[in-house]
């Protein structure tokens, strides 16, 4: 046992430590501890009359310190009190050896002291957690909320200990690192992402300075119970084992995933034990979460709407409607690939094989709610797994294979998923890239492969091992987990339920008037995947669907003949190739355009002359497309002739909301920043906010980002800054990230890029605001059609073309670019961002560096 | 209404002149050398003498009731003691007089570069004239007249002082001269990439701007304004555009802002030591304007002043090259 002979009074923090005032800090003496009476050194901003109390407990090697923002940030009527454990902090060095249980009796005395009677909030970080969390089982009927961040009350089944905890507690390392020097405060804080500036590091040193300030560092780290017979182990266990208590208290899980000690293993631990808990996964953030990223910000928002419970969504007792797979029409093509090996499947196969995969998948240990990932490019297999998934009850993860593989690592390590289904190439990936999930093959694989890769089976080889199926899913149940390509931002997982998605198969439906004698090539996945539950065939030209921009039109010539398609779906990228090849179209490919009714560009905006040069190529089709996002597709819809006939707004016209969606606008300030009422008032401009059933229910472990996008509660905010017109229809002028805040007012680039694009000589542009808010210059960046070798000053007769062309808004400047910067997935979205850091940097004065 | 123009032999002082006498006000000028009526006007009382002589402050001041004070030394070269000289005891003994002689509202006229020295200013405001971090001799001087000017603001006499930043237009001899001069010596290059962002004044504006401070005096009394046409362009525009008023060809050639900056040291100098007098072709001050952007905000200047740019940049370049015209004709 280690023990520490050093005695010390309790004290105060010396002043002018960052972040942390001097009038937060006091001394309460505990008589009843240990029989001799102990005192602990709290921040406590002394709130009179609150109506809540937090309770913060730091871990180890931390203190009070690490609350100093959420003391400062506390909302009004809400106080904060931040313990130093003792032993720790400022508070008493008694020279006692304090195991958990001790810990919790220790925190218990000091709130009996301080005489906490109210309801009271936990909030905790580290082996602050199961101490907080003793505490809170012992104090139910107070208990308003439990906060956790980065912490854990059990080590996983079969995961090993922590290896650096394990190389810490070794017996020589632990004096060392912990007591002899700094180094193990040190090491925990250069874990943070980003490394903490040198007034915080030495914020959280403080306390520490001396080896006999630190004894209690090395007991803290020797008292994990690694293994079962640890004394305290039991301890740690009665707290797990009471998690069940807390079923009914709002709980918050803040965490780091980047976190060496305590990684997602555990985070997953305790969503198993607190499954009602709101959770917040932070990709880039470390170990002390609250350091690397806002978590105080989710804490401050999350107890806002404390209490507020969301209304229940009332339940409706059948089954999901998308599993109903029209088996009737029996030998019908329900779905091809117009691969040269031709796959295909007809309505009545289809319904058994998913039944039957379905039945497979149980037998594998697929269970309802389970997450099950598919790395299957778009075509039988696909569209069997998938049904077979939600028949089986469980939750599929999709994940736009644009992302790359690092996108994709990120996405899927989010998400963890319980299986992964897969082809070769997907499964290998899992395994070189360690990807969470069980692996299943789609189709048999050799032995040796099989046994490298870790595979548990292929689909025909679970069809032969049925289990019992449950019952179908309801509209409530979750259905999917769906993350795009992240061109505005790193891809965050939206989860839709099965009601929404039936919402979204019935508005598509309805708004292209889809009928059972349709028959559709599916050059875009999203919308392919409901040809089964719609009970249309679809036909998958033959195209790498990573690489949209590779679809030829002789292979979109194909499709359309093996499908007699009456629809073609399709991206701008895929579209802007079918153009670009259209001379190598057959005579018969032309016929099976010529019967095609409906052409539908859709997943990123398409340029209205490429939507124009693709329709000629369909001259029976009406050509359409969608406006929406992944949380909500569709919310508009236009067709050519609408965008032709549409005149004289900011912007580009995207057409009349559809009937079930509501659309609404929070109007921007002086500034630019989407902070208004919603209003429907035509003319107004200000962010795009929507409702509808087929909207999403949320975004996958990112509780406080969700919950910055519901506002208010039910709607979802897009992103995107537009404005609806007298007729009803919707304008889009950007993203409200990139509104321009002049002198004059916000103003927003589309509209100023789509005058400049009409230019003779000009390719493209870009549009940005260079300067503080409130007095940002507006900037024209341009790809000329003969572009430059490197970017320069646009010449007089250029900028004055631009001005002219340009009513009502001073363009201070004007440069000539060889190549603006798009995202890789669409080749269509310009990152106004970079733009704008880079005219910034040029105008500020300095060299005109590549953009 | 009685008023004294300091330095109106300067183009904006030329400009502010004519205004004030186009709206019927009595003007009186003082500067060292007679210049003949400078718009031909002859309802003009001239004195002529020193800022820096008492005797004559007086004997200018007597019966004014408002001064626009525009005298001061500009440049680049010279000995602190000329700018101290000039424009530090000049305005203090202005200001001491105007005082005695009973004027009513002051209008000192002051410099963007009082307040602002290295760093790139983008969307600036006015801040507090701050002498210890101002380079140059013009800039430091200017920044302790403009304290002491606001400083002596009372409410007997307000004074507010406007910072015009780099005032051109036709007749201009010092950005446009220059430019132009060198352009046609085929010497003209740009510093760095030419892309910094610079606010400049259409004469015109600027001598808008003094009157209307002076309409507002009592309100603002104590308060410093930048004064802007509230368009920024980059300086290889705003090069382009004059060399294309005066009808000029020019391909811009760079110099490296290191290599300015250095070469602008070593001349400045040289030109000490020689003890030449006219401003040497470049040095690190105009070489670090031309290489950092400057531009402003102008709300408050606007709200202020109740004032606004009557002519655009577009408007100025266009008179710019009238006037190259009708001086080659």
């Amino acid at each position: 046992m280690v023990t520490a002979p050093h005695a010390a009074a309790a004290s105060t923090p010396s002043d002018g430590l960052d972040g942390l005032d001097p009038a937060w800090s006091r001394l309460v003496h505990v008589p009843r501890t240990d029989g001799v009476g102990r005192t602990w050194h709290v921040l406590d901003n002394q709130v009179d009359d609150a109506h809540l109390t937090l309770l913060c407990v730091h871990g180890n090697p931390s203190w009070s310190y690490l609350f100093r923002n959420l003391v400062r940030r506390a909302p009004v009527g809400v106080r904060v009190i931040a313990v130093d454990q003792l032993e720790m902090g400022f508070s008493e060095r008694s020279g006692r050896l304090r195991r958990l249980p001790t810990r919790v009796d220790d925190l218990c005395e000091l709130t009996d002291e301080l005489g906490l009677d109210g309801q009271i909030v936990t909030v905790a970080h580290d082996w602050g957690g199961p101490i907080s969390l003793g505490w809170a089982q012992r104090h139910l009927g107070q208990l308003a909320g439990v906060v956790l961040m980065n912490t854990a009350v059990h080590q996983p089944e079969g995961s090993p200990a922590p290896g650096l905890i394990r190389l810490t507690r070794s017996r020589p390392m632990l004096q060392n690192v912990t007591v002899k020097t700094a180094s193990f405060i040190r090491g925990a804080l250069e874990m943070s992402h980003p490394r903490p500036v040198a007034e915080v590091r030495r914020g959280f040193l403080a306390p520490y300075l001396t080896a006999d300030r630190r004894a209690a560092i090395a007991e803290f780290v020797a008292d994990i119970p690694l293994d079962p017979d640890h004394p305290s182990a039991a301890a740690l266990d009665g707290i797990a084992a009471g998690l069940g208590l807390l079923s009914d208290v709002p709980t918050l899980l803040l965490w780091g995933s980047k976190d060496k000690v305590f990684s997602d293993r555990y985070l997953h631990d305790l969503e198993h034990r607190l499954p009602h808990a709101k959770v917040h996964r932070y990709p880039g953030a470390g170990h002390f979460v609250s350091e690397d990223v806002d978590a105080v910000g989710a804490i401050v928002d999350w107890l806002g709407v404390l209490g507020r419970g969301s209304a229940p969504v009332p339940a409706e007792h059948r089954s999901s409607t998308l599993l109903e797979t029209h088996g009737e029409l029996g030998d019908q093509l329900a779905v091809a690939e117009s691969t040269g090996l031709a796959g295909s499947i007809s309505f009545s196969q289809f319904a058994g094989s998913v039944e039957t995969t379905a039945a497979g998948l149980a037998g594998a240990g697929v269970s309802p709610g389970d997450r099950v990932a598919l790395m299957v490019p778009p075509g039988v297999d696909l569209a069997v797994s998938l049904y077979a998934c939600w028949r089986a009850g469980a939750v599929i993860v999709l994940i736009d294979s644009g992302l790359g593989p690092s996108g994709i690592s990120a996405a899927i390590k989010a998400a963890d998923p319980a299986y992964l289904i897969g082809i070769p190439k997907a499964l290998a990936a899992a395994r070189t890239l360690r990807w969470p999930g069980r692996r299943i093959c789609t189709g048999p694989m050799p032995a040796t492969q099989r046994k490298v890769l870790r595979v548990i089976g292929d689909l025909s080889e679970l069809r032969s091992a049925p289990g019992h199926l449950p019952a179908p899913p309801t509209p409530e149940d979750v259905a999917a987990v769906v993350f795009t390509s992240g061109s505005t931002g790193p891809s965050k997982g939206v989860v839709y339920s099965h009601g929404q998605l039936e919402a979204q198969r019935d508005a598509l439906t309805k708004l292209y008037d889809i009928t059972t004698d349709d028959r559709l090539v599916a050059a875009f996945a999203p919308f392919a995947l409901y040809g089964p539950a719609i009970g249309i065939s679809s036909v998958v030209p033959d195209m790498d669907v990573a690489a949209p921009g590779t679809l030829t039109a002789r292979a979109l010539g194909d499709a359309a003949v093996a499908a007699d398609a009456t629809m073609v779906f399709a991206s701008p990228a895929a579209l802007a190739n079918v153009v670009r090849t259209a001379t190598e179209l057959t005579a018969e490919h032309r016929a099976a355009f010529s019967a095609v009714r409906l052409l539908l560009s859709a997943g990123a905006p398409v340029r209205p002359s490429l939507l124009r040069a693709a329709a000629e190529l369909f001259p029976n089709a009406t050509a359409h497309t969608p406006y929406g996002m992944t949380e909500c597709l569709p919310v508009a819809s236009i067709s050519l002739a609408g965008i032709d006939a549409a005149v004289g707004g900011d912007g580009v016209c995207v057409g009349f909301p559809l009937v079930d969606v509501d659309v609404q606008i929070r109007v921007l300030d002086a500034l630019g920043r989407a902070t208004g009422e919603l209003t429907g008032e035509p003319g107004l401009v200000g962010e795009v906010v929507v409702r509808a059933p087929h909207a999403r229910s949320g975004y996958d472990r990112l509780w406080h980002t969700e919950f910055a996008a519901s506002q208010p509660d039910g709607w979802h905010s897009t992103g995107d800054v537009g404005h609806l017109d007298e007729l009803g229809q919707l304008w889009i002028g950007g993203r409200v990230s990139h509104v321009i805040s002049t002198p004059d007012g916000p103003v927003t680039p589309v509209r100023i890029e789509q005058a400049i694009e009409g230019l003779e000589g000009v390719a493209s542009a870009a549009v940005v605001g260079v300067g503080p808010p409130g007095l940002q210059r507006i900037v024209a960046v341009i790809q000329p059609v003969s572009a430059p070798r490197s970017p320069r000053s646009a010449a007089l007769d250029i900028v004055d073309a631009v001005r002219a062309a340009v009513v009502g808004v001073d363009i201070s400047a004007v440069f000539e670019v060889p190549a603006l910067p798009v995202d890789r997935r669409h080749n269509s979205k310009i990152d106004r961002t970079r733009v704008a850091g880079w005219a910034s940097a040029a105008l500020a004065g300095g060299r005109l560096r590549k953009l | 209404m009685k008023i004294l123009v300091t330095g109106a032999s300067s183009m904006i002082g030329r400009h502010t002149v004519a205004r004030l006498l186009a709206r019927g006000d009595e003007v009186t000028t003082l500067q060292r050398n007679p210049t003949g009526s400078p718009t031909g006007e002859t309802r003009v009382n001239e004195v002529l003498g020193s800022v820096s002589d008492a005797a004559t402050i007086d004997r200018a001041c007597d019966g004014q009731d408002a001064v626009v004070h525009l005298a001061a030394k500009v440049g680049v070269t010279g000995a602190w003691p000329e700018y101290e000289r000039t424009n530090v005891t000049g305005t203090a003994l202005l200001i001491e007089g105007a005082g005695r002689a009973g004027v009513g509202v002051f209008v000192h006229v002051s410099s963007p570069a009082v307040a602002h020295a290295g760093a790139a200013l983008v969307g600036a405001g006015a801040e507090p004239a701050d002498p210890s971090s101002t380079r140059g001799h013009y800039a430091t001087s200017k920044a302790i007249a403009e304290r002491h000017a606001l400083a002596a603001s009372s409410a007997e006499m307000p004074i507010v002082a406007i910072r015009p930043h780099l005032v051109w237009g036709p007749g201009d001899t010092q950005l446009v001269g220059r430019i132009i001069e060198r352009a046609r010596q085929g010497r003209l290059a740009l510093v760095g990439s030419g892309t910094a962002l610079i606010d400049t004044t259409y004469v015109d504006n600027a001598a808008d701007a003094l009157v209307a401070a002076l309409d507002r005096c009592d309100e603002l009394g104590g308060r410093a304004f930048v004064v802007s046409n509230g368009e920024p362009r980059t300086v290889h525009e705003l090069v382009a555009r004059m060399i294309a008023a005066a009808g000029l060809e020019w391909s811009p050639r760079h110099v490296p802002v290191s290599v300015a900056k250095g070469g602008g040291s070593l001349v400045e100098r040289f030109w000490d030591r020689t003890g030449r007098t006219e401003d040497p072709p470049m040095t690190s001050f105009l070489a670090e304007q031309l290489s950092t952007a400057h531009w402003f905000d102008q709300r408050d200047t606007r709200a202020a002043l109740h004032w606004t740019p009557a002519v655009s940049l577009a408007e100025g370049f266009a008179r710019l090259g009238e006037w190259f015209r009708s001086c080659d004709s």
